[in-house]
């Protein structure tokens, strides 16, 4: 993958400090994690110049946006940047045809009319051109804010937090539009979000961020298996597998898909020979055995090797293990290591309980 | 009804307020806008200065005018130098006076308006391209569009209502700085009660619409295609 986004912050706020040295890929959708106060949106906001670091180097696709030591600072309205606030944010004098027209009255390098066309299919928001905003759904607002940046055909698209004002239900009526966004026209996505689930959803890298530091940046499977990260060590510690469909077991309503080392059976999906899916497996729904159970209900029973080994809370061990390519976590107690004798190097077996489907 | 000196009197009344509510607005909106704005911490003061003609005596104000802007005075140097003359007992003094004494009706109607614009409206602006200028155009004047039109009418109406500023600043000089609340004030010292009904009851006339106009029609209702 391309890094093209190189992004340095020191910025002192007295009792908030973010000091930052990022190189992004210039593709795909990364996230940027944390808890709230861990600076992910400020750190957005200092790329899309809302905030001014004291200290700063910002340069897309080759292009400086700020050098606080070459004395350059582009405003937020000279960056050809999109940015989606935590509430749409919609200007409520305006029509939502006229909020998407907003941006694009002002700028040169647009999408052609077909392509605005196919966004505007894309977010399914063709029927709501004429309303005003106050006349919208949380939704529909967040959708016509997404579209209302995406048609400046931005080279870089800035998200805060876009589904946090929303419920469930209508953040499951978002989020397949996000991914199908960014497969389908290829702009690099900054997403900033506390949710694992949209973490798990969404994310192609990962960018984990606590009290204004980074504390890991790299491809999403990479950086939830790392056993020095917090996120290994939650309750819902989860492991990401890109996976494509190969298979349909109608006669047991399964389907079977290939990811990188193996095969797994999933319920049955939809979906046409060589079809994407985001699989996502549960740390405790992994469980080691020292060899291949030859009676067992579990389906998915895959070889492994322990890669890492680390304590958790509460008499638990984090293993990481290598199925394959691809890392898998497990969540398993302390008791169990000592009495399968696990150390780092050692094939075993793992039995997958239970995995979820994610898109 | 209203005698040749009346229909003068009117007139020069709505000169007056018409170009005081002018300059109140191009001075003001700027100045209501750094007020909405800004964290400085001068903000205090100049809220206070602007809030001052509220509470004073319009005597008060009138008096320091006079002085500033009289021959001798700061004010009254400069404008000599410049070779207008001291303002004091002409159109322009009076225009003067008018907005300082009607600047509060002007900027707090723009000021609330102004903050109640989130500064996310003119980040998603920014984000949308608009630079700050065109920003204010394109999205602060029309989300402030009633605060405007309070502030107008307001402004207009409160100039039309003065009197001491008027009387210490502008005099009494017909066709010049005679406005109406000053020509019904002769006309009462000169016992013409009739004449000062007629001037009277067409000020209460204009002050309870444009009162009423203000308080019933103007609440904005929300467009709806």
């Amino acid at each position: 993958m391309n890094n093209s986004i190189t992004a340095r912050f020191k910025l002192d706020y007295g009792e908030f400090q973010l000091s930052v040295n990022l190189s992004l890929p210039n593709s795909g959708i990364t996230v940027l994690f944390g808890h709230s106060g861990s600076g992910k949106t400020t750190l957005l906001r200092c790329i899309a110049g809302l905030e001014q670091a004291q200290q700063g180097y910002l340069e897309i696709n080759g292009n400086v946006w700020q050098d606080s030591d070459g004395g350059i600072f582009l405003p937020t309205y000279k960056r050809p940047l999109g940015y989606v606030f935590q509430d749409a944010n919609l200007f409520s004098h305006l029509t939502v045809a006229e909020n998407l027209n907003y941006g694009l009255k002002r700028i040169k390098t647009r999408f052609d009319k077909p392509k605005i066309n196919h966004i505007l299919d894309l977010l399914g928001i063709q029927h709501l051109l004429e309303r005003m905003p106050d006349c919208l759904s949380g939704g529909e607002k967040q959708r016509v804010a997404i579209a209302r940046a995406l048609v400046l055909n931005p080279e870089i698209l800035l998200m805060d937090e876009p589904l946090a004002s929303l419920d469930a239900k209508r953040k499951q009526e978002i989020l397949p539009f996000l991914s199908r966004l960014n497969n389908e026209l290829n702009i690099p996505i900054l997403y900033v979000t506390h949710s694992q689930q949209e973490l798990a959803q969404l994310a192609d890298s990962l960018v984990v961020m606590d009290a204004g530091k980074v504390l890991a940046s790299g491809l999403l499977s990479k950086t939830l298996s790392r056993l020095d990260l917090p996120l290994s060590q939650d309750h819902d510690a989860i492991t990401v597998w890109n996976t494509t469909i190969v298979e349909h077991e109608t006669d047991f309503h399964l389907t079977r898909v290939l990811f990188e080392g193996g095969s797994l059976s999933l319920p049955a999906i939809e979906g046409s020979f060589g079809t994407p899916l985001r699989v996502q497996i549960y740390a405790r729904d992994v469980s080691i055995v020292l060899e291949f159970p030859r009676a067992t209900s579990i389906l998915n029973v895959l070889s492994a090797t322990i890669a890492d080994i680390a304590d958790g809370k509460n008499g638990q061990s984090i293993v990481c293990l290598k199925v394959g390519g691809q890392p898998l976590l497990a969540h398993i107690t302390r008791k169990s290591v000592a009495v399968l004798n696990l150390k780092i190097g050692k094939m075993v077996f793992v039995q997958i309980k239970g995995m979820s489907i994610l898109n | 009804m209203f005698s040749p000196a009346d229909i003068e009197a009117l007139l020069l009344t709505l000169k007056v307020a018409s170009l005081a509510t002018i300059f109140m607005l191009l001075f003001g909106t700027p100045l209501a806008w750094w007020l909405a704005r800004t964290r400085s911490k001068w903000r205090g003061i100049i809220n206070t200065f602007v809030a001052l003609p509220l509470v004073l005596p319009p005597t008060v104000l009138g008096f320091y005018l006079l002085i500033l802007l009289g021959k001798n005075g700061i004010v009254g140097e400069f404008t000599t130098w410049l070779g207008i003359g001291a303002l004091p007992f002409t159109f322009a003094g009076l225009v003067v006076a008018s907005v300082l004494y009607s600047i509060p009706f002007v900027v707090q109607p723009l000021q609330t308006a102004f903050s109640n614009i989130g500064e996310q409206s003119l980040e998603a602006a920014a984000t949308l391209r608009a630079s700050p200028i065109d920003t204010f155009f394109s999205v602060v004047l029309p989300l402030s569009k009633s605060g405007f039109l309070t502030a107008t009418i307001l402004g207009f109406a409160h100039t039309i209502g003065e009197f001491g500023v008027v009387l210490m600043v502008g005099g009494n000089i017909p066709d010049k700085t005679r406005v109406v609340s000053v020509q019904i004030y002769n006309h009462v010292e000169a016992l013409e009660y009739t004449q000062a009904h007629w001037l009277a009851g067409g000020l209460l006339g204009f002050s309870f619409t444009v009162l009423l106009i203000l308080y019933t029609d103007l609440k904005i209702t929300p467009r709806v295609k």
